[in-house]
């Protein structure tokens, strides 16, 4: 059963009536321009860490508390999820609704798994004595890492009601476009995180 | 349950504050019993609050910023009164704990709540009619951005009776903002006004690029575009540029104060100078975030006045472009003498000065449109000769302050603040009043009244030198900024002339409250027919005045710089007939009460209601999940609307036209 045959045809023609033909490019191209300016936030967060990562006063350094192969897990499953995500893009473009859902899920489950790798590390790290407020450093570190996990818990939330979405109406223009920005949102986490993985853990444990 | 917030925390032994609140509730009440006794809740409601127009929401911005700006006003007034009585040792009658809210209060206001809405009103209002749009690219975002600059000024001014304000002034730099000397909650008040509106402000700009990139009318190429739409394309460039560190820097505060975080500290290997830093990053680009859109406003004005096409177009846009690329690399010039050493103060003192460069090519760009134009001395003019002198006068202070040597003995004294004075006042706040008079015709169909407009440009012209110049001499006499009281007998009567030239500006003021009524209350003789009151040469002028909801009955063509001035001489006649439907946006209350709970959000973080918090956090994310569910797909207006609504306005400017051949004919 295809989605385009449970798509009611009054409402994907009404949505794509005149004026919002080119609504889709807009809210990319602005959707874009969002995530350039959520890019600045994250370089402000970069810079910060950078000048504080020294500033442990008399805490633990990052050699001491980074585990690279713990990471390296981490950053797979989130890398993971960004192809599972890519291949849910192809079947919803090939309107293929079943396939969809299923790497749509896949997805979340990778970032529900990222996410959990994530805590368990501030977890373990704030257990043994390095938490946010041992040092400068730890504060840059847990707002940077915690900032981007608190990103990508916003686009797991964002992709439960997509996937709510998809299930009730199909893969409108309207859904499409929201899934759309979603991907985009969803790789650009991924950029960020090998930011991340480069220059807080890699730099720091090397 | 309630956190820290007890009663106590009202100060009803202050009288000062209390005669103030319930001077702001009579009037929020008789607003109130106003709109009850006209019945127009329901207007009120429909036709604005939850409008998703763009010419609504720049008016309701605009609004937003003339009553903070009373409000900023009256704390200038109060400062400027104490300076006045507590000289030669006298105490005055403003305690310091109390003063330096007032200080610090009186920098947010002004900037983040009326030069910000004003401007970001301006751009709403006018861009989209000067690109031949229907409306901004995201409807129902630019309503959601409107709320969350309210709601922020809503929680600062809620800091006036519940709680206090930062007491460390606009900036509020760690580590006099961290706990340890800050442990009140002004500071939080400060952070989460600034933080709510800054996402608003944030979006805003979003929006306003992908609507001039994705929806200027056919034949309007980027270098056809109105002046105005490319210097407000460029601000707004800056806008999402620069938000975003603002943002991550008052985090980065919140995180020190909430949390126990060691960013900004003495302690823990914080380190304060990165505050520094970090906000100025956001600091400079914002100053010119509110000039550059001012600088196209005074270009349409000179244009139009001058009936002249604006003087080296080109040159202009490229000069916005310079502007606009350099106030990213000379932030450090706020900070000379923080240590960063010779070669580097040289570096942000030579990229400061080069700024100057291309603001000088515009000031001869305006010189030359207006060199053998026949120039028509309206108040919009007016505004602009006054902002030109000014401004320039405030540009060369400026340029004087990049020197870094110079720079060691002038900071933090009077010359800075008559400097930031003599720019913000004398290029964007006389740019506002220009831009109100201008397109306030093409906003309400009514043209303001020139007889107090002239009068309030004098009082604030006068007023403005009166009260700064001496500020000038007071800087170099070495009083410094931020003092409560002083026992120089030099500087006394420089203070004197100073409160006398604020009394001035409150005359202006005066003037300008005076014009709104008079000009409203003859609106019948001050009505805009034709839609075209001044010899407009951009496509806004094209329509009617007030502009129909739907803005153009048909996309126009454009073919010039001066599009409209281009179809007038071709001689184009507007179609009255054989309309395509339009289709129209719904309106949305999602923004609204998104707006309100954020309000309760930014409240209970201030007061550690933890609980609250936590409700109207799962708030904010449901709104908008909720909205995507709901949200109507709009809905359409009928050709014959459209054909009615033009005929009555073609109706109007012939009777109009036939008005003036009459009066022409006698």
């Amino acid at each position: 059963m295809s989605a385009h045959a449970m798509t009611p045809h009054g409402h994907a023609s009404h949505s794509a009536h005149a004026a919002h033909h080119d609504a889709g490019p807009t809210t990319a191209l602005g959707f874009w321009i969002y995530l350039m300016s959520d890019c600045i936030l994250f370089a402000a967060l970069f810079a910060t860490y950078a000048v504080l990562s020294p500033a442990t006063a008399g805490g633990p350094t990052e050699a001491e508390l980074f585990e690279l192969p713990f990471v390296l897990v981490e950053t797979f499953l989130l890398l993971l999820s960004s192809v599972t995500f890519g291949f849910g893009m192809l079947a919803a473009v090939g309107r293929d609704r079943p396939r969809a859902m299923r790497w749509f899920m896949v997805t979340f489950l990778l970032g529900a798994g990222f996410l959990a790798m994530e805590l368990y590390e501030f977890n373990h790290l704030i257990h043994i004595g390095a938490g946010p407020s041992t040092s400068a450093f730890l504060s840059a570190f847990f707002t940077l890492v915690g900032t981007h996990g608190l990103h990508v818990t916003f686009g797991m939330i964002w992709l439960a009601t997509m996937m709510v979405h998809v299930m009730r109406d199909g893969f409108t223009d309207t859904n499409l476009t929201r899934l759309n920005c979603l991907s985009m949102f969803w790789h650009f986490l991924d950029v960020i995180w090998i930011g991340v993985f480069t220059l807080v853990y890699l730099m720091g444990a090397l | 349950m309630l956190g820290k917030l007890t009663l106590e925390a009202v100060p009803y032994h202050e009288p000062i504050i209390m005669i103030a609140l319930a001077g702001v509730g009579l009037i929020g009440l008789a607003i109130a019993a106003w709109i009850t006794r006209a019945g127009r809740w329901g207007w009120l409601w429909k036709d604005w609050l939850t409008s998703v127009d763009h010419k609504n929401i720049g008016i309701m911005y605009i609004i937003l910023a003339l009553v903070m700006l009373l409000r900023g006003f009256a704390d200038a007034l109060m400062m400027r009164a104490q300076l006045a009585l507590a000289t030669g040792g006298a105490p005055g009658y403003l305690p310091p704990h109390h003063y330096d809210q007032i200080f610090t209060a009186h920098g947010v206001i002004m900037i983040f709540f009326v030069a910000m809405p004003f401007i970001v009103g301006l751009m709403n209002l006018v861009v989209p009619l000067q690109i031949g749009a229907r409306d901004v690219a995201f409807p129902m975002l630019n309503n959601l951005s409107f709320w969350l600059t309210v709601s922020g000024a809503l929680l600062l001014n809620i800091s006036l009776g519940i709680g206090e304000f930062a007491k460390t002034g606009w900036l509020a730099f760690p580590p006099l903002s961290g706990l340890q000397y800050s442990p009140d909650v002004g500071v939080d008040y400060y952070i989460w006004a600034l933080q709510i509106s800054g996402v608003g402000t944030t979006l805003a700009g979003v929006n306003m690029i992908a609507t001039i990139l994705q929806m200027r009318a056919p034949g309007m190429t980027m270098f056809r575009m109105p002046i105005f739409a490319w210097t407000s394309l460029c601000s707004n460039m800056l806008i999402v540029a620069a938000f975003p560190v603002l943002a991550a820097t008052l985090a980065m505060l919140a995180a020190d104060r909430y949390l126990d975080f060691h960013f900004f500290t003495n302690d823990g290997g914080g380190n304060a100078m990165m505050y520094v830093n970090l906000i100025w990053i956001w600091g400079h680009p914002e100053v010119y975030i509110l000039i550059l859109p001012i600088f196209g406003v005074f270009s349409e004005i000179v244009s139009t006045f001058s009936t002249k096409r604006l003087f080296g177009y080109v040159a202009l846009v490229w000069a916005t472009v310079c502007i606009t690329v350099l106030s990213f690399v000379v932030w450090l010039h706020h900070f000379f003498t923080m240590g960063s050493g010779a070669n580097v103060n040289a570096f942000f003192g030579i990229t400061t000065m080069l700024i100057s460069i291309p603001t000088g090519v515009k000031v001869f760009n305006w010189l030359f449109t207006m060199y053998r134009g026949r120039v028509r001395m309206e108040t919009p003019v007016m505004w602009t000769i006054g902002f030109i002198i000014t401004f320039v006068i405030g540009g060369m202070t400026g340029v004087l302050l990049a020197v870094p040597g110079a720079n060691f003995v002038l900071h933090n004294s009077l010359f800075l603040v008559a400097h930031f004075h003599n720019v913000i006042i004398g290029g964007v706040l006389f740019g506002c009043f220009a831009a109100l008079t201008y397109w306030f015709p093409k906003a309400t169909g009514i043209k303001l009244d020139e007889m107090w407009g002239k009068r309030a440009f004098w009082c604030w012209l006068v007023g403005f030198y009166l009260a700064f110049m001496p500020l000038y001499v007071l800087g170099f006499l070495g009083m410094t900024r931020r003092m409560n009281h002083s026992d120089n007998p030099l500087w006394t009567p420089y203070l004197y002339v100073a409160l006398l030239g604020a009394l001035v500006i409150a005359a202006g003021i005066a003037c300008q409250l005076i014009q709104f009524y008079v000009s409203i209350r003859d609106r019948e003789a001050n009505r805009d027919l034709t839609g075209d009151p001044w010899g407009g040469r951009t496509l806004e002028w094209a329509i009617a005045s007030p502009a129909p909801f739907y803005n153009f009955a048909e996309t126009p063509n454009v073919r010039d710089i001066d599009a409209y001035w281009d179809m007038k001489e071709q001689g184009l006649s507007p179609k009255t007939h054989d309309f395509e439907p339009i289709h129209m946006p719904n309106n949305s209350a999602t923004g609204l009460v998104t707006g309100a709970i954020a309000t309760v959000f930014g409240f209970a973080l201030v007061w550690h209601i933890w609980w609250l918090a936590a409700v109207t956090l799962l708030g904010i994310i449901a709104t908008p999940i909720i909205h995507s569910f709901t949200a109507g797909n709009g809905y359409e207006v009928s050709p014959d609307t459209i054909e009615r609504m033009e005929r009555e306005h073609m109706a109007r400017v012939k009777h109009a036209h036939r008005a003036e051949s009459e009066l022409v004919g006698a």
